[in-house]
């Protein structure tokens, strides 16, 4: 029992298949549960579903029969999300790199970035919609500011604990500074930088939708104070299972990403194992 | 030149230039108020009873969420954690409930809940409760074979086994995710006195909106953005406050034997 099992392939292929029958399982649970207390705030995840084909995919068939709402309420929280995070992530590595490797820079502002990171960034959000006067502006830049600091926070970390042999030995190849920082930093400090965009990507969903529901005209987080107005449970609830399955697929599609860019480092399990 | 010194300059400087296009005309100073005005703001507010109300009001909940949270995902991810078939079964529950973004369920609390302190705790417990069960139950199955194997060989009762071996084992993991959870925990209460809105005008303590509330009052309409900006700081400087508990006791207790990480 308590003796090192090294997981195999075919371990794992069933821990898979676990994870499927425990998810229909513990739905038929809440089938159950919801159909026997009829309570009005917590609908059956049939009715749940039926509201979620009927908002987003009860469209033509050459449409992929996706409605026209998808057009409103997905579309554009998705690009945001995605525009985001690929804008603090140059941003983020970028500063990370050039901050990692000059300590002088880095005590010139670190008080700064301490203290900026610290802001619950919801607080920020008033302030955001007064300065900004354009919605997508607003939460694109509530996006960038709220999930830039672990992405930077790593990339410092990674190229602050960067190999001496390795700088020794590329300041004898006479790199310039730039190559130095993209072509020997960076690749070291990846898999810290991974491990802060993984979290940034769960922030930057809480973001995206907090920033829809306080000052969207569209997107997910609209759709939800729409459906909350109107007292439309199921509607809200479609919100919030279709919000669970974006942050699953992309925590799926980054892990993929970091697998194929890192896949060398994967065996150092305190790096990527969160 | 020293690093204090350095971070002195850097701080400085860094005012100065908001000070500079706060001025400047650049911006709007009635929406981005030089800081000058802010730490002018600030003072007064220090002596505005129903200010310091809010924001007691929302550290209470903030730390009483949290402590609720540690207090229920500890012992579910030490028992789960230490049965293999359930610790499967319930990681795949916990991946899928994980990614569903917590402020996603603020309108829904809203209406199901109703009364306020009530709400943004229940919330800020149902999202802080996810990352510290992961971590306890991530960190459960992590504990060395070798140490188990050593308390086995001296006899060790379960309970001797869990509060001698398990436990210290598993701490400095656990509380990493408290970090995380506790960060979690203030955007979701913030988040949610933000959402709630004004409205809450009194004199006792649990029936102001808290800190987040006081914010957006301020702030409707960009008539009072001096004084929302100052609320805002002071949100930052709970944010380095805690941050810095959080440091000394992860210094102090928890990192003994495990090199000293700088972050």
């Amino acid at each position: 029992m308590t003796t090192l099992k090294p997981v195999s392939r075919g371990r794992r292929t069933a821990d898979i298949g676990v994870k499927w029958v425990v998810l229909a399982v513990c739905i038929a649970l809440w089938q159950l549960a919801a159909a026997s207390a009829k309570d009005p705030f917590f609908p059956t995840p049939q009715v749940i579903g039926a509201k979620m084909v009927d908002l987003w995919l009860s469209g033509p068939a050459s449409h992929l029969f996706l409605t026209e709402a998808v057009a409103v309420d997905v579309v554009p929280s998705l690009l945001r999300l995605l525009a985001g995070f690929f804008l603090a992530s140059v941003i983020g590595i970028t500063l990370g790199l050039v901050f990692g490797r000059s300590d002088k820079i880095y005590a010139y502002i670190s008080p700064t970035l301490n203290f900026l990171r610290s802001i619950p960034p919801p607080t920020l959000l008033p302030l955001f919609i007064v300065l900004f006067k354009d919605d997508t502006v607003m939460q694109l830049a509530m996006i960038v500011f709220g999930i830039i600091w672990p992405i930077l926070l790593n990339t410092i970390d990674g190229a602050h604990t960067l190999d001496e042999t390795v700088v020794e030995t590329t300041r004898s190849m006479r790199l310039s500074r730039t190559r130095f920082l993209a072509t020997v930093v960076f690749p070291a400090a990846l898999p810290k930088i991974f491990a802060g965009l993984r979290v940034s990507m769960s922030l930057a969903l809480i973001l995206m939708v907090i920033s829809e529901l306080v000052g969207g005209s569209d997107g997910l987080g609209a759709q939800m104070i729409l459906a909350q107005r109107n007292f439309d449970l199921p509607g809200m609830w479609a919100g919030i299972v279709l919000l669970g399955i974006l942050g699953y697929v992309l925590n799926a599609l980054l892990l993929a990403v970091q697998n194929r860019v890192i896949g060398w480092h994967t065996r150092s399990k305190s790096l990527t194992g969160r | 030149m020293s690093r204090l010194v350095r971070n002195i300059i850097g701080t400085v400087g860094v005012l100065a230039i908001c000070e500079l296009v706060g001025r400047s005309g650049l911006v709007n100073p009635k929406y981005l108020p030089p800081p000058s005005i802010i730490g002018a703001r600030l003072v007064e507010l220090l002596n505005d009873r129903g200010f310091s109300l809010d924001v007691v009001q929302s550290v209470l909940s903030w730390a009483m969420a949290l402590a609720i949270a540690v207090g229920l995902a500890v012992p579910v991810g030490i028992v789960f954690g230490s049965i293999p078939l359930v610790r499967s079964a319930f990681s795949a529950v916990v991946e899928f409930l994980r990614p569903i973004p917590s402020v996603a369920l603020i309108p829904l609390a809203i209406i199901a809940i109703k009364t306020n302190p009530e709400i943004k705790i229940s919330l800020a417990v149902f999202g802080a409760f996810w990352p510290i069960l992961f971590n306890t139950m991530h960190a459960m199955s992590d504990i060395e074979p070798v140490q188990i194997n050593t308390a086995r060989a001296f006899n060790l009762s379960r309970v001797r086994t869990l509060t001698s071996v398990k436990l210290p084992s598993i701490t400095p993991f656990v509380f990493t995710g408290v970090r995380i959870s506790a960060s979690v925990a203030l955007i979701l209460i913030v988040s949610t006195e933000i959402l709630a809105g004004g409205g809450y005008d009194s004199n006792e303590l649990w029936e102001r909106g808290g800190l987040g509330t006081y914010i957006v009052t301020s702030s409707a309409g960009g008539a009072r953005m001096d004084l929302a900006i100052a609320g805002t700081f002071v949100a930052g400087v709970i944010g380095v406050v805690v941050n810095m508990i959080f440091t000394w006791v992860q210094r102090r207790w928890i990192n003994w034997s495990d090199g000293d990480r700088d972050r």
